[in-house]
């Protein structure tokens, strides 16, 4: 562990990443070297363009908002910190009993109410709370393949806020939101095993 | 020599007891208090009768050891035939028991798989029991494990070549229809030979098969077929099965083909269950290691109390050669009984079993759009992180695969008009909308009473609990099927209901569109809210238009329809590019180019002349093409803007009428047409209702006729069938094949007509797609132009 321990202490703010992300050591070393790979003029911090340069985020239909994901609050770049933080929400949740957890401490990034609030994130652009329907239609034309026209992405769209959306404002909310998919099991489908 | 010795140990016994009974008394020291004692333990006092009890035990069970002589090998034959679990008996079983899928999956796909693994043990243990074990020699047992690979693998490629070969021919028999089933059947048992002749496994080719072609082959096959495929395997299964499980018993009884030893029955029952146990723990604790879900207790148990040994084991049993296994006939006997017992014993008890442990069961709930939606979302997201974080992961691989199979595979194997309106968005909502549009039919039965209202896709809302023309429609395999003689003969049964029916739906559902104002009164609610929605129509309307003049502006465009094979340059042709900012995603230009391919999709799918016609009357339409989106009034008022701001794709509008809509006979009496859903419908709704109505209403206008005048209260566009699905719900109707060519004029034009931008819609909507014969005759090929919504010389209509 020797490399490991000297590894750790060149990253700034060890324990509080760790506490605050809940990733194992090795986790946190393995992140840090693809921070370092990503970081192509070893700046330091990502930029855009760093993570750009994924190619298979390129023919990915939600790539450019993931990448934007990493960049809250319209900053250009983004610290090993910023970087770790985003992707703890994508930790597997520990089986442990809900009882066990300080009610104080604030909830873990990779509860399910989290990981469903990044995802919503991912739809509500411009950060009103609400998914409208327009930014719905948006996000299926993304999704959708070529073949399907305007007007049919339309019609999803209308029905798609119209299932979800309960008290009648034309725009899903994030409750409303996380309603509809309380059936889904949200933390095996928003976790990657690797980042235990 | 036993028996004898018991009188003898009766004497010390006695004995014993005499002396034991002075050292019961109380009052000696160290003893516990006196006092009544209710439990004390006197061993000593039984011991020698225990102990002779448990000898006589011992030596009783061992006369049923087993007294088969059989060597190593015959042992070794026998286990790799006992072993293996049976595919037909755990579906049978777990068929029933609706366990979640993971657990389905584990164990129904092992039995699928061992097949190869029963097969090379199976035919290595034969063939050394041939040999003798004397000339077995070391790499024999090398040769045995090699030969376990080139089964499987082997059996797996076979299977592969022949699912290739099924999806690329199927890929050609639009113009015969009736050889797909035979292609599929035929295609399959080759694959299964072909497999036995070359001594592969024959299970896992027919299985490979399957999962390689069944994309390709359900896109291209018409639904008659796949539904007549589909029964046809069943009855063969079931019949299949029946006959073994028949022979299974009728063995049982034929003693002289079996000889019973307990030792080994009872060995064998007792061994599999244990040794089954075992290898499920040993093996789910390495898996664990690799899983995100790790595989609990209780699914262990579930998969290894749910091997069920079956006919495979039983069949290889009889193939046993009997001079070279002498012990054949007691292997027959223990295979029978495992078999039974397995099978009915644990069979039965599962499903118990199952509950008691609260296994999770399969959630069986109907998707609804916004879950298929997020589920497409999630896996995105996921690649996409698994990208940043530079692990390929499950999804990573899963995306390569399908972008793989989009590039080349769909292409090679899929249909044209089949790939093009494939997603699976589209799918969940085409089938909620059918869903809705059915139950709105049934509910009541008729327009009017609009207050019981419901639609079942909406979670919300209770849905409706199935009327039988639902449950008819639905049984008989066919998508949603709105025509309104579709309708009337399902219900043919019901005499009483027939006539009224026709005419409620004459008369009040299929009402002729009449312009805003003219409207006659006997169908409203409200006069406020007829005006209301008459003003915000007429607003909406006015704003589409001046919309879509400014874009036919911009977008000019000439259509060809269909890309034809011949003529594969021509695919892309409008000028106009979705100005999609997302990366790397094919620009949008191709959506109307898809509208048209599905109008022409549609017509292919029906049965002869249809294509001919469309295709030559293709070349002909050159024209403006444009189609104003339409809007729900309710969600969008004030977000129309939002709108505009997307880059307009052309769109069609709606073509004139044709000669055949004025020999329409249902129009002479009416005037109009029978099946739509005239705007004035929607103004029974209550306003609160308008959205639900409005989709349903779209979804049966779309399938059922052209559009109204009032469009712009029509919320969705209607859904475009997939091709290879439900447009053939029509198609099912045995009475009038030709009924299904009036089906997808109507489906192109309902699209379209959202634009009442053209002065015409009126005379254009006038068209009626249920005139089966009347219009198929007089729709040649020429005729046939205006209703392909593409024809649109209406430029001038602007």
């Amino acid at each position: 562990m020797g490399s490991c321990s000297s590894h750790a202490a060149s990253i700034p703010d060890w324990d509080d990443i760790r506490r605050e992300t809940g990733f194992s050591q090795a986790s946190l070393v393995r992140l840090h070297h693809r921070f370092r790979a990503l970081d192509c003029n070893k700046k330091g911090y990502l930029c855009r363009m760093d993570l750009q340069q994924i190619g298979a985020l390129a023919v990915n239909p939600l790539g450019d908002r993931i990448i934007d994901s990493f960049f809250p609050d319209g900053s250009h770049s983004v610290d090993f910190r910023g970087f770790v933080r985003i992707l703890a929400h994508f930790r597997p949740v520990e089986d442990e009993g809900t009882g066990i957890r300080d009610p104080k401490e604030p909830e873990p990034l990779n509860s399910r109410m989290n990981k469903l609030r990044f995802a919503f994130q991912l739809y509500d652009l411009d950060r009103d709370g609400k998914i409208s329907r327009h930014e719905m239609l948006q996000v299926l034309r993304l999704m959708v393949g070529a073949q399907v026209t305007e007007e049919q992405l339309e019609s999803i769209a209308d029905r798609t806020v119209q299932e979800a959306d309960e008290d009648g404002d034309g725009a899903v909310s994030f409750l409303e939101f996380a309603k509809t998919l309380e059936k889904m099991n949200v933390e095996q489908k928003m976790s990657i095993r690797i980042l235990k | 020599m036993l028996r004898t010795a018991l009188p003898l140990l009766g004497l010390p016994l006695a004995e014993t007891e005499a002396a034991g009974e002075p050292t019961k008394e109380p009052g000696a020291p160290g003893e516990p208090p006196p006092g009544l004692a209710l439990f004390r333990w006197q061993w000593h006092e039984v011991e020698a009768p225990y102990l002779v009890a448990l000898w006589i035990l011992v030596a009783s069970l061992a006369k049923i050891a087993p007294r088969v002589q059989a060597g190593l090998l015959d042992f070794l034959l026998f286990g790799s035939l006992i072993s293996a679990v049976d595919p037909v008996a755990v579906l049978a079983v777990f068929e029933e028991v609706h366990v979640n899928e993971t657990l389905f999956i584990i164990v129904f796909g092992e039995s699928l798989l061992n097949d190869a693994v029963t097969v090379v043990l199976y035919k290595v243990c034969n063939s050394f029991v041939e040999m003798g074990s004397a000339n077995v020699q070391a790499t024999d047992y090398l040769k045995g494990i090699a030969s376990l690979f080139v089964v499987s693998l082997g059996g797996a490629a076979v299977g592969l070549v022949f699912a290739f070969l099924l999806a690329l021919t199927t890929r050609f028999t639009k113009r015969v229809r009736i050889i797909e089933p035979l292609l599929v059947f035929l295609l399959a048992y080759a694959a299964y030979l072909t497999a036995e002749m070359a001594s592969l496994s024959a299970i896992i080719a027919v299985t490979m098969c399957g999962l390689g072609c069944k994309k390709y082959v359900e896109a291209n096959i018409s639904h008659k077929s796949r539904t007549a495929v589909k029964y046809t395997m069943k009855t063969l299964a079931s019949c299949a099965e029946t006959v073994i499980f028949m022979l299974l018993g009728i063995s049982a009884v034929d003693s002289s083909k079996w000889a019973w030893d307990s030792g080994l029955v009872l060995g064998t029952l007792i061994f599999i269950l244990f040794f089954r146990a075992l290898g499920v723990v040993l093996q789910t604790w390495v898996l664990n290691q690799f899983r995100l879900v790790p595989l609990d207790k209780i699914d262990q148990v579930v998969m290894s109390y749910g091997g069920l040994r079956g006919a495979v084991a039983f069949a290889l049993v009889i193939l046993l050669d009997r001079t070279k296994v002498p012990a054949k006939d007691y292997f027959v006997a223990t295979t029978i009984v495992v078999v039974f017992f397995t099978v009915i014993i644990q069979g039965l008890t599962i499903k118990p079993l199952v509950k008691w442990l609260k296994v999770k069961r399969s959630e069986h709930h109907k998707p609804t759009l916004n879950q298929e939606l997020h589920e497409h979302t999630f896996d995105h997201i996921l690649a996409a992180v698994e990208d940043v974080v530079g692990h390929h992961g499950y999804h990573y691989w899963r995306d390569r695969w399908e972008q793989f199979d989009k590039k080349y595979l769909s292409q090679l194997l899929m249909r044209r008009s089949a790939y093009r309106i494939r997603d699976q968005i589209w799918d969940v909502y085409y089938r909620l909308n059918i869903r809705d549009a059915i139950s709105f039919v049934d509910q009541g039965g008729h327009v009017l009473s609009s207050t019981g209202l419901t639609l079942p896709s909406m979670p919300s809302r209770n849905s409706v609990a199935e009327t039988s023309v639902t449950n008819l429609l639905r049984e008989s395999g066919s998508g949603a099927c709105l025509d309104l003689q579709v309708i009337d003969t399902v219900r043919s049964g019901r005499d009483r209901e027939d006539a009224v029916m026709h005419h409620l739906l004459c008369g009040g559902l299929y009402k002729p569109r009449r312009r805003y104002k003219a409207s006659c009164s006997r169908h409203f609610i409200s006069e406020d809210a007829q005006e209301r929605q008459d003003k915000e129509v007429f607003q909406q309307n006015m704003k589409r238009r001046l919309e879509s003049f400014k874009s036919t502006k911009h977008n000019i465009c000439f259509t060809k329809n269909k890309p034809r094979l011949r003529k594969p340059g021509h695919k892309k042709k409008d000028g106009v590019a979705n100005t999609e900012t997302t990366n790397g995603k094919p620009p949008r230009d191709l959506g109307f180019q898809d509208t048209a391919a599905v109008i022409v999709t549609l017509e292919s799918e029906e049965e002869e002349e249809e294509s001919d016609s469309s295709e030559t009357e293709k070349e002909d339409d050159e024209g403006i093409i444009f189609v104003a989106r339409a809007t729900s009034e309710v969600l969008q008022e004030g977000k129309v803007s939002g709108n505009l701001e997307v880059c307009p794709s052309p769109r069609v509008i709606p073509p004139s009428p044709t000669c055949a809509e004025k020999q329409l006979p249902w129009k002479s009496g009416q005037g109009d047409l029978a099946v739509y859903v005239s705007s004035e419908t929607t103004k029974i709704v209550p306003v609160d209702m308008q959205t639900g109505w409005n989709q349903s209403i779209s979804s049966l206008e779309s399938l059922a006729s052209p559009p109204c005048t009032q469009a712009p209260t029509m919320t969705h566009l209607p859904p475009r069938p997939l091709a290879a699905e439900e447009p053939q719900a029509p198609l099912a109707l045995p009475s009038d094949p030709l009924l299904s060519f009036a089906f997808p004029p109507s489906l192109a034009k309902a699209g379209r007509s959202r634009s009442e931008s053209s002065a015409d819609i009126p005379q254009q909507q006038e068209l009626q797609p249920l005139m089966g014969q009347k219009d198929h005759t007089h729709l040649s090929p020429r005729a046939a132009n205006p209703r392909w919504c593409i024809q649109f010389n209406k430029g001038g209509q602007l």
